[in-house]
């Protein structure tokens, strides 16, 4: 987030953009609220009528895949009526004349065409963001997990610097992370691209500054392999092994077949899990790790701030932290481990990582510091981006559409999309086990529209199919009116009934991102 | 009996809710909002409330097991983590350093992520690391 979440309720317009807040991020979404009661005007733009739509002043279902179009008409809108932030642009930004001259395309009319939206709502969405001060962006995997969710993240930069709505209290773009950790674990380098602390692995200071801290060899300079990317080395036969810790990727990732076909092509398979996962079944080896509550660390949140994490109770049996089980891997492949707490490993991240080079354990026994934070000294950032961005100038994209890879046809007739249900959390190896959460919500279940329903002769509670061009499953429907007509909703959480059967392996091509919110699929009685 | 409270931060999403651990005689029987401070507020959603529910579960993992012809067994630590090494690192040796891919975890902790990245670049030469965040 380019801001902290307190920040939210003091906002004057929030536009929510494919993010079920009060699902997926529910003490965020009490924000939320509490910007509603302060007087805050709600924009949500998502295609499922959402908890949050209800107390929207303004509530947009585009057509599926199509935000693009959508924000470049609210662009549009903004330049033509001379909403847009002269000065801030003037600034602070580069590449504006471009994304006019796109924008010239893009008329609301034009943009209806293609989201659906009516013209007269894109004006009155792209008037109340424009001159609410100040405006903030909330938006999840809604926007990202596309084939194209590095051109609609592009979009609402270019929509928060056209009106400079960035860089201030309660003003920004603010992706919602959707793991306790995720933010931490892109910190810390476990990306194929950059060392800690997000320093490229390509640039040859930043390779010798850690050579020299590590009395390491000469580190890789290439770019690494992304997930997907390693599932096809996987198949192809150019990745031989894969070293697994806390991710049940069998059950996770999209195009469940093809996924655990590479995991079986492996070689040698390393699984480090607290339960015996989908994919800790098909390992060589299963190395058994204590769980959060049994050992001392940090996670980074996504508001960038640092907490600690602190052990309350043993690991059953020989389970052990994964830091410890890692530090004895890494002696055993002859790299120096000479750490005896986390604490120890913290510090020595920190002193290479100048966006943590002031936070320490001691520090946020007392104090809340949210990165960058760089000396002893600083005090952490509460919002990003004041005064100059990390490039120096905010960079517009002249940003076309682009539709989804796969829409519905004749033989899959649907959309299909997919998210979180609030009592459950991803493959629910957690959650799942939680009687209480257990019996809340129990079984996988497919919304469906009562006038889709009517058609297919199909009664709430029924058992359906669902087919696509990857595989098929059978789900219980649930009717009503939260999914537009024509579209189907699942969450992931069931193996039994697992949306990511169904998904494609479209990508991103800049993210290798796979497209999870939007694929064709055909719908039977079961 | 010794029973206490243990400040952590929540497990499941990015909220970072700030939440004490009821601790019973060495079990978890109960998980509390802070109340003084966090972002939170004092507040939990339902998943919040409800975490210390899955710790003690009696499927949890307790040994390392290796597979023979098909079948786990259960091994010792030291068994576990050769076999480890030595694969991997035959594996490096045979195919090159680029053979071998590390998925790290947006569940561990930032600790953790430091180790299995400098593992993958520092011993075995490659920059196949990456975690969930882009899925």
């Amino acid at each position: 987030m380019t801001n902290s979440i307190a920040e939210i309720e003091d906002a004057a317009c929030l536009f929510i953009i494919g993010s079920n807040t009060t699902e997926a991020h529910p003490l965020i979404a009490h924000r939320v609220f509490k910007a509603h009661d302060k007087g805050a005007k709600i924009i949500i733009v998502d295609p499922r009528r959402i908890q949050l739509s209800l107390i929207a002043d303004i509530h947009v279902r585009p057509n599926f895949g199509t935000d693009v179009a959508l924000i470049n008409g609210m662009m549009h809108e903004i330049v033509a009526k001379g909403l847009h932030d002269r000065e801030f642009i003037a600034q602070r930004t580069e590449g504006f004349a471009e994304l006019e001259s796109m924008l010239g395309r893009f008329s609301p009319e034009r943009a209806e065409e293609i989201c659906g939206v009516p013209a007269a709502t894109i004006r009155e969405i792209a008037h109340l963001y424009a001159t609410s001060q100040p405006s903030s962006i909330l938006y999840t995997l809604g926007m990202t997990e596309h084939s194209h969710g590095v051109d609609n993240v592009k979009s609402l930069a270019n929509l928060a610097m056209l009106c400079g709505q960035i860089g201030k209290p309660s003003s920004g773009v603010n992706p919602l992370r959707g793991q306790n950790n995720v933010q931490g674990a892109c910190d810390m380098g476990a990306l194929p691209n950059v060392l800690p602390g997000y320093q490229v692995v390509t640039n040859l200071g930043v390779r010798a500054k850690f050579e020299a801290a590590w009395g390491a060899s000469p580190l890789p300079a290439e770019v690494g392999l992304t997930i997907p990317q390693m599932i096809d080395g996987l198949i192809e036969g150019s990745v031989k092994s894969m070293y697994i810790v806390g991710e049940d990727t069998a059950l996770t990732d999209p195009d469940t077949h093809h996924i655990v076909h590479a995991l079986e092509s492996a070689e040698f398979l390393v699984v480090q899990d607290i339960f015996l996962s989908e994919t800790a079944k098909l390992a060589d080896v299963v190395l058994p790790a204590a769980c959060w509550a049994e050992k001392d660390g940090t996670f980074t949140c996504t508001e960038r701030k640092v907490q600690r994490v602190r052990k309350a109770v043993e690991a059953p049996g020989e389970a052990r932290p994964d830091w410890m089980i890692l530090r004895e891997v890494g002696a055993r492949l002859g790299i120096p481990m000479n750490y005896d707490s986390p604490q120890e490993i913290f510090a020595e991240m920190a002193s290479l990582s100048p966006i943590y080079g002031g936070i320490s354990y001691q520090r946020i026994e007392s104090e809340v510091l949210q990165w960058p934070c760089p000396t002893p000294d600083h005090g952490g950032t509460k919002y990003l981006h004041k005064g100059s961005f990390g490039r120096g100038l905010g960079l517009f994209s002249a940003i076309d559409f682009r539709p989804s890879e796969e829409l519905p046809d004749e033989e899959y007739p649907f959309f299909l999309t997919t998210g979180r249900h609030y009592a459950h959390y991803n493959a629910r190896t957690m959650t799942g086990r939680c009687p209480t959460l257990a019996s809340e919500y129990s079984q996988a279940i497919t919304q469906m529209h009562v006038n889709d329903a009517a058609r297919l002769g199909v009664n709430n509670g029924d058992q359906i199919r669902i087919s696509s061009r990857r595989g098929e499953v059978v789900s219980t429907a649930r009717l009503g009116d939260i999914v537009p007509e024509g579209a189907i909703f699942m969450d992931f959480h069931f193996p039994e009934a697992n949306s990511n059967v169904l998904l494609g392996t479209s990508l991103d091509p800049i993210t290798k991102t796979p497209d999870y919110k939007v694929c064709a699929v055909r719908i039977e009685a079961a | 009996m010794d029973y206490s409270f243990v400040p952590t931060t929540c497990p499941y999403c990015g909220c970072g809710c700030q939440m004490f651990l009821e601790v019973l005689d060495g079990k978890l029987v109960g998980t509390e909002p802070v109340k003084t401070a966090g972002m939170n507020e004092g507040k939990l959603c339902i998943k919040g409330w409800k975490v210390h529910e899955f710790v003690h579960s009696a499927e949890r993992l307790t040994r390392p097991l290796i597979k023979s012809d098909g079948v786990f067994r259960e091994a010792s630590w030291d068994e576990a983590l050769g076999l480890v090494a030595e694969r991997l690192t035959a594996i490096r040796d045979q195919h090159g350093p680029s053979a071998l891919g590390f998925l790290s975890s947006a569940r561990c902790t930032n600790e953790e992520n430091y180790l299995v990245q400098k593992i993958a670049r520092m011993a075995i030469g490659t920059n196949n690391v990456d975690h969930c965040a882009r899925l």
